[in-house]
This record gives structure tokens, C-alpha cells and sequence, in this order.
């Protein structure tokens, strides 16, 4: 049928909520087998458009219901309650390599969802609308508090949850490209846990000495949630991603002073040079840089750099001195860092000295090294800035594949939160590894 | 469970989930936010309305340990997490309309439009009410809450019926309304004048109207304000309960035979909505949307309408989750009194969520069907 029905009503419920949420869009008062297109668009902080859309075709009842209707093509394809988001990509024309980041957690993700007459796959812009919602997605729940943190040297963000406490701390900590990355610890403190993010590469310190920090940095930003009056000392956390997993790895076995009550690696890896500061390890990867491949695109393959897994035990973290519940997640198509193959190390290592009781891994068929918060746009490679002097701009190839990589983000997050809650809430014995999740 | 609603800070309401009979028992979803009432040592008679819809309203959901009936505010919560609830959805407009003498605020829903329109009034209090114009637009309607007199002046306003036409051709004009769907959504003295602009104006055709907690019972002409003194002549039939609140639903009764004392219904030629609770101490609404519908069948135009009718609900049936108030303080003469408008908390509660449910259903059906509309639910 090509008439244009009257009056499209589209809706989105709901139309304001947390990034990690669920939302359900309803298309009615179509004419039935009606063909359209519902299309998502998004212009991220830096001015770059990004876009998803899906072909659907209205049932008997002139309805679409995009959590229970098939797209028949698009950005994605099936049954998917949350594919308009989660396979939003720059619109045609855009530069090659972006990777959407949200910078500043107090605005929403603002996205405008639209449903347009017909199988359309471009010229978005030029069609006529039938029907327009604009949603938001907050990083930040109503009452969480955002503290900017300077004491000790630190360059640091704590997101406060909502309500009295006192409540389980979390560091937070993110890769090898630096910068103050608010977003999860947001996400994180809309969830319960008093999150602070940590920039540890760049942070100011960094930048008026030309020094990188040493292990001082995070054992101080752990002092600081263990002292907060609204966080409870004996229930901290750390959760690392990429570069982030090694430093947690090293201060939940080494340190003195951090004491966890469990920790979360996400992309990482426990392989690095023992005793020494971050410069040592950076500079282990660099002497290993000749191993650095390029895809046929010219995008830059590291995950050979830490291969093979060493045997040597001074150049990696010794897991069976570990105390506490690990979860480690990984993408078996991770291609900036061999994060399957260090799990399987850990593992091993971890039932030799017997403590794999502690250790739960998820490991995702063709999820990349990018695993985030979930719905988010997937990045297969992306422009990275190195945090050398001078700097290098390079195409980082990040590896996945955009549904398995977008359902392991999903996935992982949830167990990611269970994980915590119950380690962090939970009674006084520590859980073990959860098979259950 | 304990919420407390921060307002403004002279305003607190608090509810409490045990106390003879308690504000909710069994299990209610969304008992939290329909039970709360004015903390202990609140003024009497006190209605919560949002009047800044730009910004949500606030509730705090706490936990306190053990069962707690008192002194919420003297102890420390387990938990809590702040709850914002919003009348307007993202990317809904919000538009001063000062135009051809008429006052209101225009919601305009977001993208490319057009859209159905409606013009949303309340009742005898007055003012600019914008809460239920703001959540129609968030649910697709070009909706346009009207202003018509000042508060606690209802007695003098000096409008006729070309004030309310004027204002639908207002939003009937209106470049992103659909000028052949324009409705007319109201309440109490809202409903009256929805009811009269139906069956008696040659210059606006509503594509459907929602009345609630109205009635038909006045004479053709004259201005608001004679509209309502014509409403209270009867004063010597106003009853007082035992607390001195003012039962005002015996002004109405009888309901008179003679069709000149009342709206000619039955020229209606609209689908109709109209939507009462049974315990409606303020005005006789059921009995005269039963007279209502007599005149329509003795006209032959019963098809367009349908009655919603809620036992134990009252006057004040609003959008839902919305708290029940039995009685609260009104503006007579310049005078404050109580006037006690019905229901009973958890049965009002119901009447909100299913009438706001089957008004939005109707006004789908009626507002937005390619067909053409259909007149019964």
C-alpha cells in the first residue's frame, strides 16, 4: 500500500531514562502491510551525525512494535528492542574512525527517533516525515551527585548515588588514551556504587611535570573513597578497561594499601613487567612494537605485542596472590590486545595456586576490545591519539563484529552489575565465581 | 515505605504505609505516589498541583527499617533515590498564546505535525492549569490549556461562549494543528462549557469531546459568571459534613424537565466521552449524564456517547497517580471554604489510571483513525 495514512502516531517509552535502559517503540494507526522506516538520529558533542534505521512493515492491525516486530533490513536486522542505538553509525560523508563518547554527563544523549513512508536507506534528511519523538538517555540518574575530586594531586570525577549512604566505593579506570572519562562512573553511582573515574595518563600532575604518575597515584585515590564519609572503606572496588585492567591488576595483588573487596577487568590483560611504574610498562609494549601488523585496510593490529603469554613470572602479575573476586570479560575477537589468550593464562595460573575460585570470566565470540556500557554505537577501528611525546594519530584496529559485539555488551553488563552488587552489597562472605550469571 | 515530596519547602507530603487502614495495602504498583497526602500538622485542605511543567516534579523514595508510622523526618532512611515524574515529554513546546483577547498556554507535541488539537479546560477555581494540556501533547496532541477567568473570580468572569470559540479557532489555525481534529477536553466547569460549545455553537465543530465530572443543567446565553451564580442560587441546599465542608451536589438536583433549563444535548453531533465518579459530592454529574443520555436517545444521537462512570470516585477525577483529595479549600465571594468533592482514596486512584487509559484510547480513536470517528469506546 503506498497511501499516506493519516496521523502516524509513533511513540517511545520510555522517553526519558538511563542509557542502560530498555525502551519500546509503537508505530500505530497504519494501514495494514504499510511499509516503513523508523530511523534513529543523534549529533554527538563534537558535531558529528550518527544514524541507524530499520525496514518494518505494518501488521493486520496497522501496528509496529519494534520490541516484538522484525526489521527486514537497515542498520540491523530480526527482533531487536534496542538495535536503533546500539547500530548507530556517522551518516554518509562522515570522517572515517569516529568513536562516540559522551564527554559531558550532566546533558543527555539526545536522539530523535522518526518514522519515514517506505524502504528508505538515505536522503534521511530530504524525505517527508510522518511522525518525529525526541528521547533522552542520562548517564546520570536524578540525585546523583558529580563531586570533581583535587586533592592529592588527583585529576579525578566521584559520582555520588542518590540518598543518604554510606555506600560501596568504586575506581574506575579507563585505556591507554587517556583523558577524564566520566561516563561508566556515572552510570555506575545511577546504580548504587559512589564511582570515581580517574584520569591517570593525563591527568594534571602529568601535564605540569612531564612525569607520569606512579603507584602513590591510585593508592591516594583509593584513600579518598576509603575516607569519604559517604563511602564505606571496607567495600571498594576497582574496574579497569584495557590499560585500566593492568593497573587493577597490579594494585589488587601488590598493593599495601588497596584492599578490594573485588575487581572487574574488562579487555586486559595481567601481562606486564613486575616492579617499576606505568613507564616501564609502556615501554615493554613499545620494544614490542615490531610486532605490529596492519589489516588490509591499513588499520593497526596490536594484540601480537604481548604475545606469546609469557612463562616468565616477573613479567606478569602473579594471579595466585590474588584475594578477591575477579571478573574478567573479554572479546574473543579482540585485536588491540590478546585478552582470551591472558584469560586462559590467569585461569591456569589461578588453579595451579588454587585460588580460581575467585576468578569468572565471560568470554564473547567476535566482541572486540571496546567493550562498553551497552547500546552504545560499536566502533570496529577507530582513530586513537597515542599518549607519546609527541603524540601519533593512528586507526586502531579494535576487532568484534557489530550484533555479537553489541549483545556481549549487553550481556556483560548485566552480569558486570550483579557481579558488583554482590560483592559490594552483599553479606559478609565474599561470593566465589558465579556460575550462575 | 515512606515519600517526601519536596516542593516548595513549606509543603511536604508524606505517606505512610501503616496506619488504620494505611494509605495503601496490597499490592499496588504505583500506591506511592496516589496515596501521599500532606504531612501531620499541614494546613486543612490543601491540593497539590504542578503549576511549572518545564520542570518534573521531584519524589524521594525512601527505606526505613522496621515499620514506621511516624517521625520520618527525625530519622535516618536505610536508602533512598530520587524520582523525577514530568508532565512534558522531551521535545514537546511549551507557547504563550495572547491573542484576540484569549490567555493560555499552546503544547505543541514534537516532529513534523500536523496534529490533532485540543482545547483543555479546567474548572471553577480559574487560573492557567497547565498539567493535563502538557501530558496530552506528550501523548501527540496540540493541546491548548485556557485561561477564562482569575481565580476566586468565577462569580464575575464577564466571557461568553465567543471567548471559548474564538480560543478553539485559535488552536484550529495553529499551522502544526490538523484543523479538522480539534477536540475539546474538560473538567467540571470545563466540561459545562465543552458540553455547550458542542451542542450549541454554529461556529466551532469539535471532532470529539472528553467531559469530566460535568454536567448540562443551565440555560442558554448569559456569561460565565452567570453560568455558575446560576449554579449556586440554590444555596440553601448546600449541606455541610461533619467536618464543615460544604456539599454543594444538592444545588443540582432535581434535574430539571424543562429542556430550556438545560444544554440541548441533543444536538450534539460529536462522539462525547463522558467520564464521573459516583461519590461526586460536588456536583450531581451522574444523574445528570443519565438525563444526558436520555435526551440523546430521545434525539436519536445516544450512538456518540459513552459513560465512564466510577463507583466511589468524586469530583476531582485527574490524570493518574495523581494523589485523591477528598475536600480541599476553594474561593467563594472572596470567602476560603472546604468543599468536599467525594471518593475514596484507593477507589479514585482506580477511577484515574482506567478513565486516562480509555480517554486516551477514545481520543486515538477519534482524533487520530484514518477512519472517520467512532462514536462508542
Amino acid at each position: 500500500m503506498s497511501m499516506k495514512p493519516l496521523c502516524v502516531k509513533l511513540s517511545v517509552q520510555p522517553s526519558r531514562g538511563l542509557v542502560d535502559e530498555k525502551f519500546t517503540i509503537l508505530v500505530q494507526n497504519l494501514l495494514p502491510g504499510f511499509q516503513l522506516t523508523i530511523h534513529a538520529l543523534h549529533q554527538c558533542e563534537d558535531g558529528h551525525s550518527w544514524e541507524a534505521f530499520a525496514h518494518y512493515t505494518a501488521d493486520a492491525t496497522g501496528t509496529v512494535n519494534v520490541s516484538e516486530d522484525p526489521s527486514l533490513d537497515g542498520t540491523y536486522s530480526g527482533v531487536e528492542q534496542m538495535g536503533l542505538l546500539w547500530s548507530l553509525r556517522p551518516v554518509p560523508g562522515s570522517k572515517y574512525g569516529l568513536r562516540m563518547r559522551k564527554m559531558n554527563v550532566q546533558t543527555p544523549m539526545v536522539v530523535t527517533i522518526s518514522v519515514y513512508q517506505g524502504h528508505r536507506t538515505e536522503g534521511f534528511l530530504d524525505q517527508v516525515l510522518l511522525a518525529s519523538v525526541m528521547v533522552e538517555r542520562w548517564y546520570m540518574a536524578p540525585g546523583v551527585q558529580r563531586v570533581p575530586i583535587t586533592d592529592g594531586k588527583l585529576t579525578a570525577t566521584l559520582f555520588l548515588p542518590s540518598g543518604p549512604g554510606p555506600f560501596p566505593g568504586l575506581l574506575d579506570l579507563w585505556g591507554g588514551g587517556g583523558k577524564l572519562v566520566e561516563y561508566r562512573a556515572a552510570l555506575l553511582a545511577s546504580h548504587g556504587i559512589a564511582s570515581m573515574a580517574l584520569d591517570y595518563l593525563t591527568p594534571q600532575i602529568t601535564k605540569e611535570t612531564g612525569k607520569m604518575v606512579d603507584n602513590d597515584y591510585f593508592e591516594t585515590a583509593y584513600r579518598v573513597l576509603e575516607q569519604h564519609p559517604q563511602i564505606l572503606g571496607s567495600r571498594i572496588a576497582m574496574l579497569g578497561l584495557s590499560f585500566g585492567s593492568t593497573v587493577t591488576l597490579r594494585m589488587a595483588v601488590y598493593s599495601q594499601v588497596v584492599k578490594l573487596s573485588c575487581a572487574v577487568c574488562i579487555s586486559g590483560s595481567h601481562v606486564q613487567p613486575i616492579g617499576g611504574g606505568l613507564e616501564q610498562i609502556l615501554a615493554s609494549f613499545s620494544k614490542h612494537a615490531y610486532k605490529t601488523r596492519l589489516d588490509e585496510n591499513n588499520q593497526v593490529i596490536w594484540r601480537d605485542l604481548m604475545l606469546p603469554i609469557p612463562t616468565d613470572p616477573s613479567l606478569k602479575v602473579d594471579m595466585g596472590r590474588l584475594q578477591c573476586p575477579l571478573l574478567l570479560v573479554v572479546g574473543e575477537d579482540d585485536q588491540n590486545w590478546p585478552t582470551h589468550e591472558s584469560a586462559m593464562d590467569v585461569k591456569e595460573m589461578m588453579d595451579q595456586a588454587g585460588n580460581s575460585h575467585l576468578l569468572t570470566v565471560l568470554s564473547y565470540k567476535n566482541a572486540g576490545h571496546l567493550i562498553e556500557p551497552p547500546f552504545m554505537p560499536f566502533a570496529r577501528a577507530s582513530t586513537f591519539k597515542t599518549i607519546t611525546n609527541p603524540p601519533t594519530k593512528v586507526m586502531v584496529l579494535w576487532g568484534g563484529e557489530l550484533v555479537a559485539h553489541s549483545r556481549a555488551q549487553e550481556d556483560a553488563w548485566r552480569k558486570t552489575l550483579v557481579f558488583l552488587r554482590e560483592n559490594l552489597y552483599g553479606g559478609m562472605k565474599h561470593g566465589a565465581s558465579f556460575s550462575n550469571l | 515505605m515512606y515519600i517526601n515530596l519536596r516542593r516548595k519547602p513549606l509543603l511536604s507530603v508524606i505517606a505512610d504505609d501503616l496506619s488504620c487502614g494505611g494509605t495503601y495495602t496490597g499490592k499496588e504498583a504505583m500506591g506511592l505516589l496516589w496515596s501521599m497526602r500532606p504531612v501531620p500538622g499541614s494546613r486543612e485542605g490543601l491540593r497539590l498541583r504542578k503549576l511549572n511543567v518545564c520542570i518534573p516534579q521531584l519524589v524521594n523514595i525512601s527505606v526505613y527499617s522496621g515499620h514506621v508510622g511516624v517521625g520520618f523526618r527525625e530519622q535516618d532512611p536505610l536508602a533512598s533515590v530520587l524520582t523525577e515524574r514530568w508532565y512534558m515529554a522531551p521535545g514537546v513546546r511549551r507557547i504563550d498564546i495572547k491573542e484576540k483577547g484569549v490567555r493560555g498556554t499552546l503544547f505543541i507535541p514534537h516532529g513534523p505535525g500536523p496534529f490533532p488539537g485540543l482545547l483543555d479546560m479546567w474548572g471553577g477555581g480559574g487560573g492557567l492549569l497547565e498539567y493535563r494540556a502538557a501530558l496530552l501533547a506528550s501523548h501527540g496532541y496540540a493541546s491548548m490549556a485556557l485561561e477564562y477567568f482569575n481565580p476566586a473570580e468565577v462569580n464575575t468572569a464577564e466571557l461568553e461562549l465567543n471567548y471559548f470559540e474564538t480560543a478553539f479557532n485559535i488552536v484550529r489555525d495553529h499551522p502544526q494543528v490538523m484543523s479538522d481534529r480539534v477536540g475539546l477536553f474538560g473538567l467540571s466547569l470545563g466540561s459545562i462549557v465543552s458540553i455547550s460549545l458542542a451542542a450549541w455553537s454554529s461556529v466551532v465543530k469539535p471532532r470529539c469531546c472528553v467531559c469530566i465530572s460535568g454536567n448540562h443543567t443551565h440555560a442558554r446565553g448569559g456569561t460565565i459568571g452567570d453560568v455558575f451564580n446560576e449554579f449556586i442560587t440554590n444555596v440553601h441546599k448546600v449541606r455541610m459534613d461533619e467536618n464543615n465542608y460544604e456539599i454543594w451536589r444538592g444545588m443540582g438536583l432535581p434535574i430539571p424537565d424543562d429542556i430550556s433549563q438545560k444544554v440541548d444535548v441533543g444536538k450534539i453531533n460529536c462522539p462525547i466521552l463522558l467520564v464521573n465518579g459516583d461519590d461526586d459530592q460536588n456536583w450531581p454529574t451522574v444523574e445528570s449524564a443519565e438525563d444526558m443520555a436520555q435526551m440523546m436517545r430521545a434525539a436519536g444521537n445516544e450512538h456518540l456517547l459513552t459513560r465512564l462512570e466510577y463507583p466511589d470516585a468524586g469530583h476531582l477525577i485527574e490524570p493518574p497517580y495523581s494523589p485523591h483529595f477528598r475536600a480541599t479549600k476553594f474561593l467563594k465571594d472572596g470567602q476560603k471554604v472546604i468543599l468536599l468533592w467525594g471518593g475514596t482514596t484507593k477507589p479514585h486512584s482506580d477511577a484515574q489510571e482506567d478513565s486516562w487509559k480509555k480517554i486516551l484510547a477514545f481520543l486515538q480513536q477519534n482524533m487520530y483513525s484514518s477512519s472517520g470517528p467512532r462514536a462508542k469506546l
